[in-house]
């Protein structure tokens, strides 16, 4: 994939999360080494006034960047932002998006500007934020 | 109100090797199906030198690495009322299986919103290998709920 081949508003190819289940959250917990007790344990998620325990931002962040190394090799990711805007429930998917919303040259380098969101298949937007790539 | 006295606050350097294992598991809880981001083999094949640290990871990196100094602590912080806010990482060289990792994590900026209802935290981690490069800075809003 070439700068010369994108045009502003190109759109990467969806990445949608298997359902986020109990167990994910366990298994991230370990291979993150987050151990914050809200993600796993829903008496404490409880006293401190959840209703249930939420997935990590970090996880869906870790979604966002399966959706861009599916697009371009990791090394070409120079810089990248997101903002968690609402809790990701449990059972969730999270289907991930991207498009191209500047090109431009910086440190010798052709760049493109993506948006990129992260949404449940329950319609909750999670995650927004912006990534910058360098291509040949 | 946290008091802002606390922007400045530098963590003494702290270190962490980059296992292949936690690799693997780190792939597995997140569902990724590229294998080299958890078959040495494969990395080796696709001209990587060992498995890479996908692009979060040095944010776990920074979760896992030993160290005594616990800024929520220190802040009075409760981890029970902390959101995650914002994240931002800038990569400088990449991580791999193998390699080890010295981070020094700055408090850059507090503030509040909604009168003090929520307090924001930002942190900036920087990261070395051990060849003393720069691989990266990560960036973490946090949130605090009060009251």
């Amino acid at each position: 994939m070439n700068y010369a081949d994108i045009k502003l508003g190109d759109t990467l190819p969806e990445h949608v999360s298997a359902p986020i289940s109990r167990h994910t959250l366990a298994l991230y917990c370990g291979a993150s080494g987050d151990h914050n007790p809200m993600h796993v344990d829903i008496d404490f998620a409880k006293k401190f006034g959840m209703s249930d325990v939420f997935a990590h931002g970090m996880l869906s962040m870790a979604f966002l960047a399966q959706l861009l190394t599916k697009w371009v090799p990791q090394q070409q990711l120079r810089h990248w932002a997101v903002r968690f805007t609402s809790i990701t429930p449990v059972h969730a998917k999270v289907i991930c998006t991207g498009k191209v919303i500047e090109k431009f040259e910086a440190d010798g380098e052709k760049r493109l500007r993506l948006e990129i969101n992260a949404v449940t298949d329950g319609g909750i937007h999670t995650l927004a934020g912006d990534a910058v790539i360098a291509l040949p | 109100m946290l008091d802002k006295s606390f922007i400045g606050l530098t963590t003494k350097p702290r270190s962490v090797d980059v296992e292949k294992g936690q690799l693997a598991f780190f792939a597995q809880a997140t569902g990724e199906t590229n294998p080299i981001y958890f078959d040495d083999a494969a990395a080796k094949a696709a001209g990587y030198p060992a498995i890479p640290a996908p692009p979060t990871f040095l944010f776990c990196l920074g979760t896992m690495a030993p160290g005594d100094e616990n800024i929520m602590g220190k802040l009075g912080v409760d981890i029970g009322r902390v959101l995650h806010g914002e994240q931002q990482f800038t990569y400088a060289k990449p991580i791999y299986a193998g390699d080890t990792i010295t981070m020094t994590t700055k408090i850059t900026d507090i503030y509040d919103k909604k009168g003090g209802a929520l307090d924001f935290i930002v942190q900036d981690t920087e990261a070395q290998n051990q060849k003393g490069e720069s691989v990266g800075v990560a960036r973490t809003v946090i949130v605090v709920r009060n009251g």
